[in-house]
């Protein structure tokens, strides 16, 4: 419709340019014989006898203008920029997409980073209640043993002391009797052993 | 052509860039003569093709350098069609780019030195403003019949205004491919002229003293002039545009 | 030097003309400030009216180089 419009403006417009070309090719020759005065200094714009060769050019020109433009350009530039508004509208949707599983990631990911927390939290405790336990134990285990061997000790030394105290009165006897012979007495062992007994209760 | 007649002055031809002569030989030009303007309109066609279709000959996702700029001018096209004229404006989208382009590529490659500017004349703007006009004209009735007469019949003023107004409005209508043929046209031509005359100032330095002064003044002028015209390149074959884009839209929708 | 009187009137009425291409400047400036005006007041507004304010700005420059046109008009075509 559109195309059949203008073709129409375009062949009346060429028919009009044709007469025109007439005319002006007319009125050329006729400003021709007028003269070359008045031709040379007016306004080359004004110029009737170009008229027709510059209409007819333009016609040719704007004829294959609007054939390239309309049969291969326009079309091309139209279907690019369409594809490149899809591309774009894809790329975008992917990129929603995208962030949406980024963002389910990093959900994921704090999630597993308060679960490994937490479970890390738990280890911790459970490790700590198995150490005491075990140092309970140990701690438990060394003072029976410490008791055992403070028990022994002093059974060890109630004897040594026993012993010590039995060797101080026999030391003690027998030097009494020893001095008291020294002196040129006679001593009634007997006697001695009462008096050193005596002496050493004190 | 300037110098022998008058060495000792300043030149000052400005529209001399704007002649249309045969680029082979030296006859007459008929219909048919390849000139330079056929020179420049096939260089633009060139320049079309070279970043519409190799550029995007890749047809990469991601974009090279050419076919990046092929993109961005087709999406600001489809989306100044799609505003103002509407989806069911879309449709005449190609028409559309193909002006915008041919007007922008032969406006940008006119402000190459030495170049011929195709859209500073008369004759190119007027035929494209006339196509506009036709297309719209006859897609109006074709669309809406009778009804696209409502466009003139301004129901929002009062009823005594609305005669007048639709004269108003019939005039109007018709002025349109002369104010949108001449505004391209004088724009484009009137920065051409104005950085020519400038030019023209450049030589004083080696006629007379006060040249030491003109010189570097008419040099950052040009340089100005010509930062103005590449906006004033992008902003008619823009405006160009836009206004058919409105056009469309009042054979589309006359109703407002 | 012996430029006739009619070429004087070609000099001075291209010069005239040129005038209305101040009205122009001034329209031109109009658009651009009032729009500045309202972008400032609503930035959010702003970005979706470019198109009216170049569409403004092409009515208001059109009539300049209306002007400039007669004085080209004036100077080589009469």
């Amino acid at each position: 419709m559109a195309n059949e419009t203008t073709g129409a403006v375009t062949s009346a417009t060429e028919a009009a340019a044709g007469h025109a070309t007439e005319a002006a090719t007319a009125a050329g020759h006729t400003a021709e014989a007028a003269g070359h005065a008045a031709g040379s200094a007016g306004m080359p714009q004004l110029d009737v006898s170009t008229f027709g060769n510059q209409i007819f050019w333009l016609l040719v020109a704007l004829v294959l203008i609007y054939l390239i433009l309309s049969k291969i350009a326009l079309p091309r530039i139209g279907s690019v920029l369409a594809n490149r508004h899809g591309t774009i509208a894809k790329d975008i949707a992917a990129a929603e997409e995208l962030k949406a599983k980024a963002q389910e990631a990093e959900k994921a990911y704090n999630q597993a980073l308060v679960d490994a927390r937490n479970e890390a939290n738990r280890i911790i405790a459970a490790t700590k209640a198995e150490i005491q336990a075990e140092l309970n134990v140990a701690t438990a285990k060394a003072d029976a043993e410490i008791a055992a061997k403070a028990a022994e000790s002093e059974v060890r030394i109630n004897e040594i002391r026993a012993g010590a105290m039995a060797a101080v009165s026999q030391v003690a006897q027998d030097t009494a009797g020893e001095i008291v012979g020294a002196l040129g007495g006679t001593a009634d062992p007997a006697a001695i052993v009462q008096a050193v007994t005596e002496r050493l209760k004190g | 052509m300037a110098t022998e007649g008058q060495s000792e002055g300043l030149a000052f031809h400005p529209l001399d860039q704007f002649q249309v002569k045969p680029l082979f030989g030296d006859g007459p030009i008929e219909w048919y003569t390849v000139t330079n303007a056929t020179l420049w309109m096939g260089i633009a066609i060139l320049a079309i093709i070279l970043i519409f279709v190799v550029g995007t000959a890749g047809r990469s996702i991601i974009p090279s350098r050419i076919q990046s700029i092929a993109e961005v001018i087709y999406s600001f096209i489809h989306k100044m069609v799609e505003d103002i004229a509407g989806h069911d404006g879309v449709k005449y989208f190609p028409y559309i780019f193909t002006l915008f382009c041919f007007i922008g590529f032969s406006n940008f490659l006119g402000l190459l030195p030495k170049s011929f500017t195709t859209t500073s004349h008369i004759a190119v703007t007027a035929v494209l403003a006339v196509m506009v006009f036709l297309t719209v004209t006859i897609l109006g009735f074709v669309k809406n019949g009778p009804a696209f007469l409502k466009l003139f019949w301004v129901t929002s003023a009062p009823l005594a205004l609305r005669p007048v107004l639709a004269v108003i409005e019939l005039i109007s209508y018709f002025v349109r491919p002369v104010s949108h043929s001449i505004r391209l046209a004088g724009n484009v031509m009137a920065g051409h002229a104005v950085i020519k005359v400038f030019a023209a100032f450049a030589p004083l330095v080696l006629m007379s003293g006060i040249g030491y002064v003109v010189t570097p003044l008419s040099i950052l002028a040009i340089t100005a002039m010509y930062g103005l015209e590449v906006l004033v390149a992008l902003i008619q074959a823009y405006v160009f545009t836009i206004l058919t884009c409105v056009y469309l839209k009042d054979a589309l929708h006359p109703g407002h | 030097m012996e430029g006739s009187i009619s070429q004087l009137g070609q000099y001075l009425g291209a010069g005239l003309a040129c005038v209305g291409m101040a009205g122009a400047a001034v329209g031109v400036g109009n658009v651009a400030g009032n729009f500045l005006n309202g972008a400032l007041r609503n930035p959010s507004a702003a970005a979706g009216q470019t198109a009216t304010l170049f569409i403004g700005m092409a009515f208001a420059e059109a009539l300049g180089i209306f002007s400039f046109l007669v004085a080209l008009l004036l100077l080589f075509a009469v």
